[in-house]
């Protein structure tokens, strides 16, 4: 009996071992989540002390960028990134919202999947690649084509004129906005499917039972009822456009300016480091541009958090997604 | 028909009409872009784009370093973040399933898979570069892996939550401890799952160039010592996309479409793997 005992308690207590290193393993890596969120925010606000200390909140609202006489602001930095972000969901809203509402109410079955897929590669495409073809394909066509007609047409018209001033460069912020817009599309278009596919069948009906045509039941029913989703999808791709940097620091000019005009050369966040921080000379250089970096770091976590926030709640129904 | 019916039936055929046409905008757009960079990448590909080095301006050369400090970086990146993300969604799915730590974890993991990719490259440039003193491949290579990191462990949890509790509740009733169940019973039962998990995450790493701009530098050289600055394929289209010289903009289109032709196979595969396991189950970005 004893014989047989001592191997298997032996056996067990290795087996209890095991669990108890393969547990702990498992719990350390999801601590690093935690730890990483952490070490970014530390190491940001370390690296970016040096010029928060120098500057003050007068980092925030000072214009001047120069690393010549070393004095930095980051207004032109984040009216950059607020401009492009808000032409980006101006333009991509409504079309995400159309193809949305098309591959869940007219689009024939047989084409919903092929399409939703196509649009999903928007997503995989890097955006470095967004960032070439907006610089040789997209700005020349701009600057040749449609930004002359902007200037001519809208230029003269009182305050929406002041959008349009200036000469057609092809690249600043309009163009980056328009190559942000692409770039979320398949973002907000992949919530808004799933989030209005959720809608009850039953109310839809019922809808249609007191004669309400097919877009009255999009807009006054499925809408309304997917609000929250809608929503939060709309301030993902915001967190997206905020943070994306290959894309726009090809097409947005990089010239720390703030002008009235959209078709100006500008910067944006991430613009910033992207195309300086390499070559940055001196402490306060590169402590200015970490303070950017932290700066973008709150905003979109801001953004970001809030938008899971309210897509919690869908997925609660075990509707979980990866975008 | 009444007037007001017929107006908000036209209204109706208006409207679905629009969103038609937005589908064809977006459909469009895809087509026109992935058409540009096939025409112009295929110019720059040619034997000597894969077996030569980066060039001087207006010589001849290729991309030779450039693909493989992207292999050797992509590949770490991946080596480092798979065990331990794979181990955190084991965490999440598993022995965290009632822990009021979970929710929290998940939610920071979600908060980190939409966070700005260049924030992580000043993290690492922060910890790994100033501490070296000096741009590396292994601080690249670190800067990927923490990119990849989020997007195992969420793909990990979900595809651990597919594997039916009637497994893990068989594997107990044998006398299994949890540790057993899981690697032996759960995990080759989630294996394409799993596999998805680590394909998405080489799609999503290999195109980021922002991380690596000033963590992995550039080299125009051939470099295999990960303590120093490595070519790698993004810095250099950034680089050479940015430049006046036509033989460098070539070379950049050539390794755009080189790179976005690896991703979007990849995320095909990622889906059908995806789709293998989960019956339908949708696994896209």
């Amino acid at each position: 009996m004893a014989a047989i005992a001592r191997p298997i308690h032996a056996r067990l207590k290795r087996e209890a071992g095991a669990e108890s290193v393969f547990r702990w393993a498992t719990f350390c890596s999801a601590m690093l989540v935690l730890a990483l969120l952490a070490g970014v925010m530390i190491s940001l606000i370390w690296g970016s002390w040096p010029a928060l200390k120098t500057f003050g909140f007068d980092f925030l609202t000072t214009e001047v960028w120069n690393p010549v006489t070393e004095k930095f602001g980051a207004l032109a930095p984040i009216y950059g990134t607020v401009v492009t972000s808000i032409i980006a969901m101006l333009i991509a809203i409504p079309i995400a919202f159309g193809i949305a509402v098309f591959l869940t109410e007219t689009c024939p079955r047989w084409l919903r999947t092929p399409i939703g897929i196509a649009i999903e590669l928007l997503a995989a495409i890097p955006s470095i690649v967004f960032g070439i073809w907006g610089l040789f394909i997209l700005a020349p066509i701009l600057q040749q084509h449609v930004q002359p007609w902007l200037i001519e047409h809208l230029g003269p018209w009182p305050i929406i004129g002041a959008l349009f001033q200036g000469a057609p460069y092809g690249i600043g912020l309009l163009t980056a906005g328009i190559v942000l817009a692409i770039m979320v599309l398949p973002f907000i278009t992949a919530v808004m499917r799933e989030v209005f596919l959720v809608t009850p069948t039953a109310i839809k009906e019922a809808a249609y039972g007191v004669g309400a045509t097919q877009w009255e039941v999009v807009w006054d029913v499925v809408l309304p009822w997917s609000r929250t989703g809608v929503i939060g999808g709309i301030m993902l791709g915001l967190g997206r456009a905020l943070g994306e940097t290959m894309a726009v620091t090809f097409v947005v000019g990089n010239a720390h300016r703030i002008n009235s005009s959209l078709i100006a050369p500008g910067t944006t966040i991430a613009a910033s480091i992207a195309n300086e921080f390499a070559e940055a000379v001196g402490s306060l250089y590169t402590s200015s541009l970490m303070a950017l970096g932290l700066i973008l770091f709150v905003i979109t976590f801001i953004v970001i958090a809030c938008a899971r926030l309210l897509l919690l709640r869908l997925e609660a129904g075990g509707n979980r997604r990866q975008v | 028909m009444t007037p007001v019916l017929r107006r908000r039936r036209w209204f109706s055929t208006v409207a679905l009409g629009i969103s038609m046409l937005a589908t064809a905008l977006g459909l469009a757009v895809l087509a026109w872009i992935l058409g540009t960079l096939i025409f112009e990448g295929f110019k720059g590909w040619s034997w000597t784009t894969f077996t030569e080095m980066t060039p001087a301006p207006l010589s001849e050369g290729g991309l030779l370093n450039a693909i493989f400090g992207s292999f050797v970086m992509t590949g770490i990146g991946i080596g480092l973040g798979a065990p331990i993300g794979m181990l955190a969604g084991t965490y999440l799915a598993e022995y965290g399933r009632r822990s009021k730590l979970t929710p929290v974890i998940r939610f920071i993991n979600d908060v980190l898979l939409s966070a700005p990719s260049i924030v992580v490259g000043l993290f690492v440039y922060e910890i790994v570069v100033t501490r070296m003193g000096t741009y590396s491949a292994i601080a690249g290579a670190l800067a990927l892996s923490i990119i990849a990191l989020p997007v195992i462990v969420r793909t990990t949890e979900d595809m651990l939550r597919l594997v039916p509790v009637s497994l893990r509740e068989g594997s107990a009733a044998l006398g299994a401890q949890p540790w057993r169940t899981i690697t032996s019973v759960i995990y080759p039962a989630a294996r394409s799952g799993l596999v998805t998990s680590v394909l998405l995450a080489v799609a999503r790493i290999s195109g980021e160039t922002a991380p690596l701009l000033f963590t992995a530098l550039n080299n125009q050289f051939w470099n295999s010592d990960l303590t120093r600055p490595m070519a790698n394929l993004p810095t250099v289209i950034y680089n050479y996309a940015g430049s006046p010289y036509e033989n460098w903009q070539v070379l950049a289109w050539a390794g755009a479409l080189m790179i976005t032709l690896f991703v979007l196979v990849l995320s095909i595969l990622a889906r059908s793997t995806a789709a293998l396991f989960g019956g339908g189950q949708r696994g896209g970005h």
